[in-house]
């Protein structure tokens, strides 16, 4: 199947259609709220709440008796937002800290959750197939009504956002001062902790509960390499999130036996490698680069400085001497003398050197810093 | 009892107690969420040690599990060294992403693999029983008996070992690399460790359930004691009365032994949580609570000491100028009679030399912060008790 089939075909095709919308909604939303979930230290949590929200799944299955999404979006929200709330609870009033916490609420509340599943499967009830679904996710089984819940949801959290925007960035960076203005802290920290058990819970079913936490955490990551703006961060995080949502059921649907979910995290942690490699500011790649840049810089200046001071012995300071002289110091090359001649600092006749006005100013400018600098200490 | 119940709940109290052993250390060491991403990122490991091995209980496919584990940590320290994420969003990042590699491999496998993935999460205890170790003709009990009883041997062998070691390095780390142990040593020595119990009970449990045998059990003895010895023997206990309890409850009910082990870990835990004694909630409730009445009767008692005015010393005072509620007032009015600090007369206010007393000692205590001046209060106010 090439590209252009592809394209008509998720314009065509009711099921592709509405996974490829699914998925990228989802990752959109996913990338905006992880944004704050990374920048509050809370990267685990995601984990742990799409575990804790199995539990509700099931009982609100047992309650109904039969499937219905948004019941069990709600059981799903409601016994996430009871594990985040005991995870507090764990952390402010006992001295086990807040990784144990979030260790226990998500092996607990998902073991729970196995024993009610379990329990379900062997209960003489036809409806029951398809919960195991949430484990794993399965984008398949995404209908149109889900893809306009997500999009309505969405819509309110942007709302919210955009709403709230000065004060969530001000909790973030800075939660002490936001108390001494008066805004209502408290408020604050449970409107985005349940925005973020929102997203999280509307990705179950699409992602499943074992991979959601990666949705989450990856795009946001991900864009946090290339800014330093939050606002920026929130945009690219949900760029890159719908991106791998699209990108992630394109290769999903065009292989046989590769489910949406694994194949979702699997691209995005492929744009969180790229962006720590090639993030320019603070990627990999280029603080390595600039790292052999400043070595090379600092390799010429302690070359030109040693230059500077046979040449100073001289009345004459271009009196040329031979390269042989520098032997005893390390820090020469052929094409470090090549650089200094590149930047007319020195002369090169054969095997001889000799330095040039202009690269005697810039040696004593330099010496001059550096006594400068020792006499600062 | 037949025997086959009798060997699940060997094989599921050995698990238990193996898991307890290393993480205890785990909780102490505030790296319990690195057993989350050990028990994901196995899987990967389990897959292709199943494709070369073609056993799952074959030994060589358990020091690949394992090794993936140990992967998994370099990897987690490799990313959270480069500075560009967090620790947690390091852990955050690298297991879902192993972990997926894992499920595709399966996926594209399926019809050569005998793994399920709803067996990865759960586990079949049930089943353990029916895969048997025969040497000839004898009968010597189901394989994984014998797997997790040489992990648990070799665990314990460990922990006698090394249990100074660990000690020290786990509640000082500088003055462990002072006295000469590698933390390094013992920091991967432990992740070594919990790889292989993780890839062990891996079989019996599943991969979440795993997190719940080696958090619960010592973040549960973790809320009732201080000594580590005491605290290793409270896991292990509540490891195996759970693992115990939680089959008979699976057995009554129908349903995932593993999912039911978990539950009974969580009550546990849950009562612990809520009733022990000094850390529990409703113990730190209480003292808060307490607290919060001693400071409210110590500004009383201040503010007295401090007006010789009567028209300050008023009852009816006390609300407009210590900006009290009106049930708080009257509830610090009745301690300090109660206790004889006060006496009232006519609506009128003073100090006793009771009063007058404690209010000296209590400002010693803030003004020089020592504790000998507190020392014989401490029995009767949670305030001092630090």
């Amino acid at each position: 199947m090439d590209l252009q089939e592809y394209i008509e075909l998720v314009f065509t095709d009711y099921t592709l259609r509405t996974i490829t919308l699914g998925t990228a909604i989802l990752g959109a939303i996913c990338g905006m709220l992880g944004s704050f979930a990374v920048l509050r230290k809370q990267s685990l949590l995601g984990d742990a709440i799409s575990h804790a929200a199995l539990p509700g799944i099931a009982i609100a299955f047992l309650v109904l008796g039969t499937k219905n999404s948004a019941a069990f979006l709600l059981g799903a929200l409601v016994s996430g937002l009871i594990g985040t709330f005991w995870i507090r609870g764990i952390t402010r009033k006992t001295h086990l800290k807040s990784d144990t916490a979030l260790g226990l609420i998500l092996s607990l509340f998902f073991g729970f959750g196995m024993l009610l599943l379990t329990y379900i499967q062997k209960q003489p009830n036809a409806n029951q197939a398809g919960l195991e679904s949430y484990l794993f996710g399965q984008a398949a089984t995404l209908l149109e009504s889900d893809v306009w819940l997500m999009i309505i949801v969405t819509g309110i959290s942007l709302v919210i956002l955009l709403l709230f925007w000065k004060e969530l960035k001000l909790l973030l960076f800075d939660p002490e001062y936001t108390k001494t203005l008066g805004f209502n802290t408290k408020f604050l920290d449970i409107l985005i902790t349940t925005f973020i058990v929102v997203a999280i819970v509307l990705g179950l079913q699409t992602v499943g509960v074992v991979l959601m936490s990666a949705m989450l955490l990856a795009p946001a990551a991900a864009a946090r390499q290339w800014t330093n703006n939050l606002a920026i961060m929130v945009i690219l995080a949900a760029i890159f999130g719908a991106s791998s949502g699209v990108l992630g059921t394109a290769i999903s649907a065009s292989h046989n036996n590769l489910s949406t979910g694994p194949v979702i995290v699997l691209v995005a942690g492929a744009f969180v490698l790229i962006s720590f490699v090639f993030s320019p500011g603070r990627g990999l790649l280029f603080r390595e680069i600039r790292f052999r840049k400043n070595r090379n810089d600092l390799q010429l200046h302690k070359t030109l400085s040693f230059m500077y001071d046979i040449a100073s012995t001289h009345e004459d300071i271009s009196h040329p001497h031979a390269i042989k002289i520098l032997n005893n110091f390390q820090g020469f090359t052929r094409k470090s003398l090549q650089k200094l001649e590149d930047k007319n600092y020195i002369k090169v006749h054969g095997n001889m050197w000799s330095m040039t006005a202009s690269g005697f100013h810039t040696a004593a400018n330099l010496y001059n810093q550096l006594v400068k600098a020792e006499e600062d200490e | 009892m037949s025997s086959a119940q009798i060997e699940i709940q060997l094989i599921a109290s050995l698990v238990a107690m193996a898991c307890a052993i290393p993480g205890t250390f785990l909780v102490l060491r505030k790296m319990a969420l690195i057993t989350d991403a050990i028990s994901h990122s196995i899987l990967p490991g389990i897959v292709i040690g199943f494709f070369v091995t073609q056993d799952l209980s074959s030994p060589l496919l358990i020091i690949l599990a394992a090794a993936s584990g140990v992967l998994t940590v370099v990897l987690v320290e490799f990313i959270q060294k480069t500075g560009l994420v967090k620790e947690d969003t390091a852990i955050g990042l690298v297991f879902p992403v192993l972990f997926s590699i894992g499920i595709l491999l399966i996926a594209k496998n399926a019809n050569d693999v005998h793994l399920d993935v709803d067996a990865v999460l759960l586990g079949e205890l049930a089943f353990a029983p029916f895969d048997r170790l025969n040497i000839g003709e004898f009968d010597l009990g189901p394989k994984s008996l014998w797997i997790i009883g040489t992990i648990l041997l070799i665990t314990l062998g460990l922990l006698l070992a090394f249990f100074k070691e660990l000690k020290v390095s786990t509640f000082d780390a500088g003055l462990a690399s002072a006295l000469g142990l590698s933390p390094v040593v013992i920091h991967y020595g432990l992740m070594t460790v919990s790889s292989i119990t993780t890839v062990g009970a891996f079989d019996a449990v599943g991969a979440i359930l795993v997190i719940a045998l080696m958090i619960a059990p010592a973040a549960t003895a973790y809320l009732l004691t201080n000594d580590l010895k005491k605290m290793l023997l409270l896991a292990v206990i509540f490891g195996v009365g759970s693992a115990i309890t939680g089959y008979w409850v699976a057995h009554g009910l129908d349903a995932s032994i593993s999912g039911s082990m978990t539950t009974v870990l969580g009550v546990v835990f849950l009562m612990v949580y809520l009733f022990a004694p000094n850390k529990g909630l409703l113990s730190v409730l209480y003292r808060q609570k307490q607290q919060r009445i001693e400071v409210s009767l110590l500004t009383f008692l201040l503010h007295l000491g401090n007006h010789k005015e009567k028209e300050e010393r008023h009852v009816k005072h006390l609300n407009e100028h210590i900006n009290w509620q009106k049930v708080q007032s009257k509830s610090v009015l009745e301690l300090a009679l109660k206790n004889n600090m006060i006496t009232i007369d006519n609506e009128i206010v003073s100090l006793t030399q009771k009063g007058k007393k404690f209010t000296k000692e209590a400002i010693d205590y803030i003004v020089t912060n020592k504790n000998s001046e507190i020392e014989n209060m401490k029995d009767r106010f949670f305030l001092f008790r630090g």
